[in-house]
């Protein structure tokens, strides 16, 4: 009878994280592709006879776009096919955890390489000399814009996989749902912060098609930057999961570790939008004002750093959480 | 599971400190963000005053900061004194 009941939970926990990493993950990449389908429009209005060329290339950007809400499909599908061999109610948690971790992490990258699609295809109706460049430009951008979806994605695909039965059930359920909504929600500020610089990228190559190296560079950096809050996601994800927590049936030990895993999580969020604004409008200037590429650079990197301080400082109360208190 | 009131208590501090430092970080990330963004495009315009315009961007960073330092000091009261 009891393992009739924990199996029905695996299953509830199975179809609720599902439900939650298909719904949520199409949040983002509808977004993203909306986007781009839209500036693809006005491209065409533009020059009606490069059609083809913007057509073409507004496919390859909404199919990159399109595969953070791939990444989601596939754990769903996971998630409600898997068999998961021994149930446990830790399982059940590891499951509604890798669910909000697909969910969530999605939804920034989706939307964000979004941008960098829908500026190739205005900038190839401006320039269409430089049609492969632009092309190329959008594709590394909306490349890196992924990367928190990625990590997602692994945080989800290490709670499917990984077995927990060893550890005691309480507190090690919230550690593992905790983990999931750390890099989940700290994806969303990264991956939308990295589309806003590879968008403006794509436009400003295509106003100074000379300037493309000092361009993709910045760009580079900046994302590298945005990427950040994520990366601190994906640290206190992987405490989160690999820490053995001592048994404890008081409830203020799990809260502990729900609260560390929501504190680096929506943490990351400002600061990756912030990072990403900082850096657009330095690729931005750095298209239309080549010689100051170094001083934008730089004072884009003090002002990334000090925007940065607050997804620091949410990290720090994360571990103060796990390991002091 | 045996939950007493004093767990309760702990149990909600605890969840408080990560939702206060969490959701107290994105202002001020979204926020000096732009500042930094503003410095950027001004710097474009007139390269001249870039040592100006970096000191000017990082006062208003600083206070814009402070926001995300009440969230910390209220995380850490949370954490440690209540």
């Amino acid at each position: 009878m009891m393992e009739l009941d924990v199996q029905a939970w695996v299953r509830v926990a199975a179809f609720a994280g599902g439900g939650i990493a298909m719904g949520l993950g199409a949040v983002g990449a509808a977004i993203g592709e909306g986007y781009t389908a839209a500036q693809a429009n006005l491209a065409v209005s533009r020059s009606p006879r490069l059609s083809g060329d913007i057509f073409k290339n507004m496919l390859v950007g909404q199919a990159v776009a399109e595969s953070a809400s791939i990444f989601a499909l596939v754990v769903a599908i996971l998630l409600l096919f898997l068999d998961t061999g021994n149930p446990t109610m830790l399982k059940a948690a590891a499951l509604l955890g890798a669910g909000l971790s697909m969910g969530f992490g999605a939804i920034g990258s989706g939307v964000g390489s979004g941008f960098p699609g829908g500026q190739a295809c205005l900038g190839i109706s401006r320039q269409p000399a430089v049609t492969s460049r632009l092309t190329t430009n959008m594709l590394i951008g909306s490349a890196v814009c992924q990367t928190p979806a990625i990590f997602s994605m692994v945080v989800a695909l290490m709670l499917l996989f990984m077995d927990f039965s060893q550890a005691p059930l309480h507190p090690t359920w919230a550690a593992l749902v905790g983990a999931g909504l750390s890099t989940g929600l700290a994806a969303i500020g990264a991956g939308y912060g990295g589309g806003m610089a590879a968008g403006t990228s794509c436009e400003g190559v295509a106003r100074q098609p000379e300037t493309v190296g000092n361009v993709t560079t910045i760009m580079l950096v900046g994302q590298a930057v945005a990427q950040t809050p994520s990366i601190f996601g994906l640290l206190v994800s992987f405490i989160l999961m690999f820490k053995t927590f001592p048994e404890s049936h008081q409830l203020h030990a799990a809260m502990a570790l729900l609260g560390a895993g929501l504190c680096t999580g929506f943490g990351g969020i400002g600061p990756g939008v912030g990072n990403g604004m900082a850096a657009e409008s330095a690729v931005r200037w750095v298209a239309r004002n080549v010689q100051n590429a170094a001083d934008l650079m730089r004072t884009m990197l003090v002002g990334q750093a000090v925007s940065q301080s607050t997804a620091i400082y949410a990290m720090v109360v994360s571990l103060v959480l796990i390991f002091v208190v | 599971m045996a939950i007493e009131g004093a767990d309760i208590v702990k149990a909600a501090a605890f969840l408080g400190a990560g939702v206060s430092m969490g959701l107290g970080a994105i202002g001020p990330g979204v926020g000096e963000g732009m500042v930094a963004a503003k410095a950027c495009e001004a710097i474009g315009k007139n390269p001249k005053e870039a040592g100006l315009l970096t000191r000017t961007m990082l006062v208003g960073q600083a206070v814009s900061e402070s926001t995300g330092i009440y969230s910390l000091v209220v995380a850490l009261l949370l954490l440690f004194v209540v």
